[in-house]
């Protein structure tokens, strides 16, 4: 079926937008990725499991089966997989879908070259990301961030997505994500709404002065 | 077909837009605003963190060294921020650039102006904070204040306290009608006396008009109200005299675009980029010695846990705004709450902001204490290359790539040491809590207070702006945002801003009257369009009579 003619412009301006961003790795994989929609929508595995590895590697979780190879089982507790990082990836609302095979390969690329240079043998069965332990993985992507990479851009985009995912569940209604026990917004110990679904504090404070204000105070309150 | 006119143009519809709409349709000029962003009422905003719902209103806007958070919506940054409304101290009016030249002009101190601050704080209006209003974490703040032998304040805000719900939803929008945005005063004032507010219309470049009798042709787009980076249409509208107040990252990068359209324009457009000094700080605190040391409870069992609740800022303390203290070491440390979208910036003890610790200490959000220190800084900012539409590269509703670069230089860097320094002082004392600035790592330093980035002063070397907010090389175009204040504040900024904008309108006004257009200004109020007389209408007049009226 030929795609809607508003939806194929959408997904035109979109990689336009990210061809022209300065982000010299995205633009050149948006091509060839934005030709082929029908791989973009169903993201292989390979691709998947590398992403959420770099997720887990921000913000570790415990491994969903024992088999679990893109958890590294860091930490305790749910991590920024569990939260959900992969569905917000792929989330209509964000024109990033034809753009993860790419990017998930750029952070394969860099794992190979990082365990090269360090005499790492990789397992076959896994991408190369996947295949690197929690502290590697911790390594190489503090790396990622350091102010000489040329793809820092791109971490520091995809590492704000993997923080929403966890921190705000952000492909969910706030209210909804809190009654259905999202785990990010419940290891944060994020507030239940009221009954309709907006917050309100009628407590707030203290209550008492807790300090002289500024003696050059002027009256309407500003310093002087 | 006729083409599109107006008398008065406004591009965008913040604080730097709304108050010219206002006071030029009041005088009895045609005004027509354009606006990038969505139109919503207060029953349209939501209590949401989904990615459907705040990046409507708001965009993350991510430079080289730089990012910075913006209103994109009718009413701009005054629908999502946080309603702080405070005057700059004295001093911040003398600052002087490396070569000893003022960086404001000469005709502006404090003193002068006061009278607009004073119109601006009635208008909008701001309430003057008691401490029952103050929210735990602002009280935590004033306590660890008191304690270290400092002052602190509760903060004046643009809040109807009657109405708050102390919600600390203000990002989003204001679901209860309390925080006192343009869309409660100025605009709606603007429309009774015939302004035109078009939403959705993105303005890409500015032009000499070929319609007899008009100055500037403005080329808009208008945009789909689901996906802004889908343009939906386009025109043009002529205008006798243009506001550009489309904030402090989109005003540069228009004037950049049209540069060559307009036959030039200063070179100061784009450069001197300020990002207010802000510097922003997580104290995680130990919940015992909140009881202990400073003797604050809010049950019995619970001392503090309440980084969520209540107004986002509620206490400062201005212990450091010494005029006669050195430059760089002078801020305002205030206490703010960041919805959790920037979870990911806070530190660990180790300096991480990923990883297993930081995995823990979100474990202990609700402990958190986020304070805001306002620093001076260099303006050491500049934009790039402008993009091809719109001030930046669009990326999603909510999230765009921006040409802007900010290198702290060594006085920035002072000045953030300095204020780092100090609330280690007043928050790490005895061990109430451990404080570590946001990492720079993932989004270089972050900002909501965009400012200078087309900045007014008296030297055409330093300045793109008259001291009447007139671009120097083209008579009729005024910029009225944060773009055209000179300095970092060492405050919030949006009183400023406004105060100034007031102070441009009786200059826009001789303006339209050199251009034929009938006008009458004289200051008034939004709410009840009564006139102002005393000190604010002999401002008024001196302000016009140096704008040649
Ligand atoms: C989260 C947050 C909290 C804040 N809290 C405070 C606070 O407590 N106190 C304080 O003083 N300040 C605060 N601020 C800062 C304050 O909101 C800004 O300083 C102020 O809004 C700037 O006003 P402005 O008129 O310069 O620009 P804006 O308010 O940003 O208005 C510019 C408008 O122009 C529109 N626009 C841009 N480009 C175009 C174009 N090409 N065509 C048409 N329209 C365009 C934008 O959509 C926007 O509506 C906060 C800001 C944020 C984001």
């Amino acid at each position: 079926m030929e795609p809607l003619p508003g939806i194929d412009r959408r997904a035109m301006l979109r990689g336009l937008a990210a061809a022209v961003a300065a982000l010299p790795a995205l633009g050149t994989m948006a091509a060839p990725a934005a030709a082929a929609p029908a791989a973009a929508a169903t993201l292989g595995s390979w691709p998947v499991s590398t992403l959420e590895a770099f997720a887990d590697t921000l913000v570790p979780g415990e491994r969903r089966s024992p088999s679990d190879r893109a958890i590294a089982g860091a930490a305790s507790g749910p991590g920024a997989v569990q939260a959900g990082v992969i569905t917000l990836l792929t989330s209509p609302d964000l024109p990033l879908n034809p753009l993860l095979p790419g990017i998930a390969a750029l952070l394969d690329a860099r794992a190979t070259a990082y365990a090269i240079s360090r005499l790492i043998l990789l397992p076959l069965d896994r991408p190369p990301f996947v295949g690197l332990s929690f502290d590697h993985r911790t390594t190489l992507v503090t790396g990622l961030f350091r102010a000489d990479d040329l793809d820092r851009p791109i971490w520091q985009l995809l590492a704000f997505l993997v923080g929403l995912a966890f921190d705000t569940a952000a492909h969910r209604h706030t209210a909804q994500a809190l009654a259905e026990g999202h785990p990010g917004l419940v290891w944060t110990g994020f507030p239940q709404p009221d009954a309709d679904g907006l917050w309100r504090y009628p407590s707030h404070s203290y209550g008492t002065a807790l300090a002289e204000p500024h003696p050059a105070t002027t009256p309407s309150g500003s310093p002087a | 077909m006729s083409p599109q006119t107006t008398d008065v143009l406004v591009i965008g519809s913040g604080f730097g837009g709304a108050i010219p709409a206002y006071h030029l349709a009041a005088a009895g000029a045609r005004v027509t605003v354009l606006e990038r962003g969505p139109r919503l009422a207060t029953e349209d905003f939501t209590h949401d963190l989904d990615l459907g719902a705040y990046p409507r209103i708001v965009d993350v806007i991510k430079g080289d060294g730089i990012s910075v958070v913006a209103g994109n919506c009718v009413g701009g940054g005054s629908v999502v921020y946080f309603a702080a409304s405070l005057r700059a101290p004295s001093f911040v009016f003398d600052r002087r650039d490396a070569s000893g030249r003022r960086l404001w002009p000469a005709s502006l101190s404090r003193a002068a102006l006061d009278p607009w601050y004073e119109q601006v704080e009635q208008a909008l209006p701001v309430t003057k904070l008691d401490w029952p209003d103050v929210s735990y974490a602002g009280g935590v703040l004033a306590a660890a204040c008191d304690r270290a032998g400092h002052t602190c304040n509760p903060v004046p805000v643009a809040v109807d306290r009657a109405r708050c719900t102390d919600c600390n939803w203000m990002l989003s929008g204001c679901r209860f009608g309390a925080k006192r945005s343009m869309l409660l005063n100025y605009l709606p004032a603007a429309e009774a006396h015939g302004a035109e507010i078009r939403p959705l219309h993105e303005v890409q470049l500015i032009r000499p008009s070929t319609v007899p009798g008009y100055r500037y042709a403005v080329d808009y787009t208008t945009v789909d109200p689901a996906d802004y980076t889908c343009p939906t249409g386009a025109g043009t509208l002529h205008t006798k005299v243009l506001v550009l107040a489309a904030g402090a990252v989109g005003t540069p990068v228009l004037l950049q675009r049209s540069a060559l359209a307009l036959g030039g324009v200063p070179p100061a457009v784009g450069g001197y980029f300020s990002g207010n000094g802000d510097r922003v700080s997580v104290a995680e605190l130990d919940e015992g010695k909140v009881r202990s040391l400073l003797g604050l409870a809010r049950s019995a069992t619970v001392a503090y846990e309440a980084l969520h609740i209540g107004m986002p800022i509620t206490a400062a303390s201005f212990d450091r705004l010494d005029a006669r203290a050195p430059e760089f070491s002078r801020f305002t440390l205030q206490q703010i709450y960041f919805p959790t979208v920037t979870n990911s910036l806070a530190q660990t003890a180790g300096g991480r902001w990923s990883g297993v610790a930081k995995k823990q200490m979100r474990a202990r959000w609700r402990s958190w204490l986020t304070v805001l220190a306002m620093t001076e800084d260099e303006a050491e900012g500049s934009f790039g290359v402008p993009p091809l539409t719109g001030s930046f590269t669009r990326l999603a509703n909510g999230l765009g790539l921006g040409t802007m670069r900010f290198a702290p230089t060594a006085g920035t860097r002072r000045g953030w040491s300095e204020a780092d320094t100090h609330a280690r002082a007043v928050l790490e004392r005895d061990g109430l809590a451990t404080v570590r600035p946001w990492s720079e790592d993932v989004a270089g330093t972050v900002t909501a207070h965009p400012l200078a980035s087309c900045r007014l002063g008296d030297s055409a070397a330093i300045s793109a702006l008259t001291e009447l907010n007139e671009l120097r090389t083209h008579p009729g175009l005024f910029v009225t945002d944060g773009a055209a204040v000179p300095t970092s504040l060492t405050v919030n900024p949006s009183l400023t801003i406004a105060a100034l904008a007031e102070r441009a309108c009786p200059a826009i006004a001789a303006r339209c009257a050199q251009y034929g257009v009938a006008v009458r200004y004289a200051p008034s109020d939004p709410l009840t369009g009564a006139t102002r007389g005393g000190d604010i209408a002999a401002a008024a007049r001196a302000v016009a009579a140096r704008a040649g009226a």
